[in-house]
């Protein structure tokens, strides 16, 4: 789309930071985060899970005040300040309203009178193309009706922003393309009232196919890593090659690692036994491996290639690649994945050559199961309370970091055969399971 | 919006049954404006041309003390949800109000009413409308806080991003969304509450007998001239009443409320009533709901209305403010209890302190004996029915209709067969306190078997798992968070009913098992409020300590490994 129509900024965030919890586990959720939303423009917010958008995206939509910082909408023309509305991943309708109720339901708390709401209600119900079901309730209705009425509730009070919230991810493959695109024609045909939209996604494919601009923000703690301008017109075409290179070069972005972070092995955030680690399934790792080993790949594949391949999203590709660089199965470098020799050699050997392979790997670069190992040795009982490095851990991370990566590390071990781990008593042993 | 149309067929018959419940209310209220001496000059009789009367009196008692639940609910567990100062106070005194021993607290609130309006029959009927309130109100208040406490958490940021006013949100989200909940439990409530009006109107306190015209009063009578056909009429009578507003009242609540069950599939098992069906074809009825509707629409244009965004914001917690208000709360429960103490010790000492207690447990070593035979027999045959549903669709309802059914009508039939055999009353006077509660267990164990998932059984019956082991690894796991639930009322309801399980009377014959029931009945008919205060405490204890140290841990348990999610 030409950019000659005016860019007048609606909203704009400066230093916005933000905590989550409290105290001691105290975690840091946003970082000094700048951003500027202008009219005119779909902006997308692309960020792996639990990197914090969605604490930006309710910052921004008044749901949340953040810690420090401002969030500054500009005033309009008429003076007045711009109006935000939201759509939901999970759709939010209320069950015992009709999807007419559902719809005027923001008109009903502005106490517009009932026939003009009524009026504005199915038109709104119209545009999106739900004509014919303004009586029918939320449980009748398909996923991607619900999100259709979700979408025409937050239309219909004439905001001039529309926040998205991952709004297709709850979909299926099929509906979520019809939706895309549907949003995309009343978007460029201008039938919508909305100035700007700004929608918070974890599928590149789909930032790289709505957004006119593409913030890729950073976990741990959450910023803006890059901004990406996407000059691209519509309709885009997924398999143009201009589309494909920039959708490599943002899984580039994301697997790079931001200069400021001082990190010692991988992308983990923390050093040593403090690292924060993913769950991960041994067994989905070790497809992986067998994935990038078997042709046409042979050893070295192309992040996006690979998630096309697999129809994995970057939720669950990223910490898999990131976890077998840790061990030192595979180099993570530009946009791509290569396997190291070893871990060729485990793509070719059987359970339990694997099995030692894999002990060996996690003895030697995961520090947490180093350091369960040690203490197991050398207490004479060699039995060891899980809650002892659940303490340790929580000296460093949130409560929650710590019982996800003590969980990770504790899967590891019992694959690996190097620990086992009862979980009635909590604790820790060498011995083989009773 | 309200259109007058020409009414149909079912109007008429609407309109019928309309008519006759409203002139069954105005007969059943004009006997409550009476003064007090009409009671002596009309007294109960037991001639079956009155029994439609005081049953009518007695439900007409009921619903009063539901819609007083009901209003209290609202107030009461909104006020907890919404303010956490005043939840930190509401909370746990609605948990000690459930463990309280509510016949015990009669011989209060009697007289407390009966001087409230003296010489009216007004005060004893409130008396008596406030006894059956306490047993229905808090697991009604328990239900709404939890529910509000648990709204999605999607919803409420809608509500909070379209800027939705508190009274608008209580309309459109709280209220619907806890309605399910409220309806199963005012059925639960109603249901319970049968135990209590047959106690609760007959009440001899001291030298005040009074008894107020009613289905409870009616039996005690009974009992008292041994009329074993008067008994049966007043099995009868209660069976066609509960059968009445089941079918009038409950069953077409149930089948509106539907609408607000939070599943995002539409359900191939929707409640049916015809009752229900019947309403909503007539044209006028909706004019009889109007005033409700307009209360709501009025409540609605009268909020300042909302618009704008509402920002949940965090106020830093003052240190001293905290401290200030736990000083405060510590303060007074030990004021409370000082003057517990100090009304008790006027006429007793440490030495009756301790006798009750040794009662008490004897008391408690009844209870947990029974609870474990009533689950050897029932979890067995509760487990068969459940894992057959034609059996478990019928026989469900069933054990719900026991659960309400008062156990104390059967009681003489107990005293008769004690005298008759000359056995030892302290031993089999026990099983009376667990007639009524056992059905508790039962019930819940036939849910729980039914949701047993069948890939499970499949899988079991596969394998060839068999007898113990499938008891011990399939059946009991599956059926133990429901299990505990039915036991943990099932207790609850035994602790209850020992007060008149261990003194029971027929005629002139007069049987008495020694325990803490037995001591706060005979305090209850001496008048001796220092001992029946006494008494209470105690047994109020015994039950907080029973769910702190057994039911709630054993619950934790469930939830953490035996849930099937």
């Amino acid at each position: 789309m030409a950019t000659i129509a005016a860019t007048r900024p609606l909203v704009e965030l400066s230093n916005v930071r933000h905590h989550y919890g409290k105290g001691h586990g105290q975690m840091l959720v946003l970082d000094d985060v700048d951003l500027t939303l202008n009219e005119n423009e779909i902006v997308g917010l692309l960020g792996r899970s639990g990197s914090g958008k969605s604490t930006l995206l309710r910052s921004i939509a008044g749901l949340l005040r953040p810690d420090e910082g401002q969030v500054r909408f500009v005033p309009g023309e008429d003076g007045r300040e711009p109006s935000v509305s939201m759509v939901f991943q999970t759709f939010a309708l209320f069950p015992w309203l009709t999807v007419l109720q559902n719809v005027e339901l923001g008109l009903e708390a502005q106490r517009v009178p009932p026939e003009q709401r009524r009026t504005r209600a199915l038109a709104a119900i119209d545009l999106i193309g739900l004509d014919g079901f303004e009586d029918a309730y939320p449980k009748e209705l398909s996923g991607g009706m619900r999100q259709r009425v979700g979408l025409a509730r937050a239309m219909v009070v004439d905001p001039a922003l529309l926040l998205m919230d991952e709004p297709f991810s709850a979909l299926d493959v099929l509906t979520a393309e019809t939706l895309r695109t549907d949003l995309l024609d009343l978007w460029c045909e201008g039938r919508m009232p909305i100035k700007s939209i700004l929608i918070v996604t974890h599928n590149i494919e789909e930032a790289v196919l709505m957004c006119d601009r593409i913030l890729v923000f950073s976990s741990n703690p959450g910023r803006v890593a890059a901004e990406i301008k996407v000059d691209l017109p519509q309709p885009r075409d997924r398999l143009d090659p201009a589309f494909r290179a920039l959708v490599d070069d943002i899984y580039a972005r994301m697997t790079a690692r931001a200069p400021a972070v001082q990190v010692n092995d991988g992308l983990f955030p923390g050093t040593g036994i403090a690292m924060v680690l993913p769950v991960v399934s041994t067994n989905a790792l070790a497809g992986l491996i067998e994935e990038v080993d078997g042709a046409p790949f042979n050893g070295r594949a192309s992040m996006a290639d690979l998630a096309d391949q697999l129809q994995l999203e970057i939720d669950e590709l990223f910490p898999m690649a990131e976890t077998l660089q840790l061990m030192r199965f595979a180099d993570l470098s530009g946009a791509e994945i290569a396997l190291t020799p070893a871990a060729r050699r485990y793509a070719a050997a059987d359970v339990d050559a694997r099995k030692a392979q894999f002990a060996q790997a996690l003895l030697a670069h995961v520090p947490l199961a180093q350091h369960i190992r040690r203490i197991l040795d050398e207490r004479p009982s060699h039995v060891a309370p899980a809650r002892r490095f659940r303490d340790e851990l929580e000296d460093h991370m949130s409560p929650d970091y710590a019982a996800a990566t003590l969980s990770a590390v504790t899967h590891s071990g019992r694959y690996a055969e190097i620990f086992a781990y009862h979980e009635d008593a909590d604790q820790f042993s060498l011995d083989d399971p009773s | 919006m309200l259109r007058l149309t020409a009414p149909n067929r079912v109007d008429a018959i609407a309109f019928v049954l309309l008519t006759g419940f409203a002139m069954l209310v105005f007969r059943g209220a004009e006997g409550i404006a009476e003064p007090l001496s009409r009671l002596r000059i009309e007294p109960v009789m037991l001639d079956p041309l009155y029994l439609p009367y005081y049953a009518l009196r007695t439900t007409l008692r009921m619903f009063a003390a539901l819609l007083a639940s009901l209003v209290f609910t609202l107030v009461v567990a909104t006020l907890a949800a919404r303010s956490w100062r005043a939840g930190q106070i509401i909370l746990p005194a609605l948990d000690i109000l459930q463990s309280v021993p509510i016949l015990g607290f009669l011989t209060f609130t009697v007289t407390f009413f009966m001087g409230l309006f003296p010489g009216r029959i007004l005060g004893v009927e409130l008396a008596a409308v406030f006894a059956i309130f306490t047993s229905q109100a808090w697991n009604m208040a328990f239900s709404f806080y939890q529910s509000l406490r648990s709204v999605p958490s999607d919803l409420d940021e809608v509500s909070r991003g379209f800027g939705l006013s508190p009274v608008r949100r209580f309309l459109r989200l709280d209220l619907p969304f806890a309605t399910p909940a409220l309806v199963w439990n005012m059925m639960m409530s109603m249901s319970g509450g049968w135990f209590f009006v047959v106690a609760s109107e007959a009440i001899t306190v001291g030298n005040t007998t009074v008894t107020l015209p009613g289905i409870g009063s009616w039996l005690a009578l009974a009992i008292g001239q041994r009329d074993f056909a008067a008994i049966g009429w007043a099995v009868g009578a209660m069976a066609v009443v509960i059968l009445l507003y089941d079918q009038l009242v409950f069953r077409p609540v149930v089948a509106w409320a539907d609408r607000f069950r939070f599943e995002q599939t539409a359900s191939t098992e929707r409640p049916r009533s015809w009752a229900y069906d019947l309403f909503r074809r007539t044209r006028l009825l909706p004019l009889l709901f109007a005033p409700v509707i307009g209360l709501g629409r009025l409540l609605l244009m009268l909020d300042p209305g909302g618009g704008h965004r509402r920002t949940t914001k965090e106020r830093p917690a003052s240190r001293i403010g905290e401290l200030a208000w736990q000083a405060l709360l510590a303060a007074a429960v030990i004021f409370a209890a000082w003057t517990i103490i100090g009304f008790v010790m006027r006429s007793l000492n440490w030495g009756d302190a301790l006798a009750v207690l040794g009662l008490g447990c004897l008391t408690m070593l009844r209870v947990l004996v029974l609870i474990a035979l009533a689950s050897l027999i029932w979890v067995p045959i509760g487990v068969w029915i459940g894992l057959r549903p034609k059996w478990a669709e019928r026989l469900q309802p069933v054990a719900q209709f026991l659960a309400a059914f008062p156990a104390n009508v059967l009681f003489p039939f107990a005293v008769i067969a004690i005298v008759h055999w000359r056995l030892s009353p302290g031993v089999w006077l026990s099983p009376l306190m667990i007639l009524g509660t056992q059905w508790y267990i039962l019930f819940n164990v036939i849910a729980g078997a039914s949701a047993i998932p069948t890939d499970l059984r499949e899988a079991a019956g596969m394998f060839g798992v068999k007898g113990w082991q499938w008891w011990r690894q399939v059946a009991l796991p599956g059926i133990f968070p429901y299990y505990v639930t039915g036991a943990l009322t099932a207790s609850g309801g035994s602790w209850n009913a020992s007060i008149v399980a261990e003194a029971v009377s027929w005629g002139h014959e007069k049987l008495e098992a020694s325990g803490l029931g037995a001591f706060i009945a005979k305090a209850t008919a001496a008048g001796d409020y220092p001992r029946v205060a006494l008494g209470i405490a105690v047994m109020s204890l015994f039950v907080i300590a029973f769910n702190r140290l057994l039911w709630r841990p054993l619950y934790a348990f469930a939830e953490r490994r035996l849930r099937l999610s």
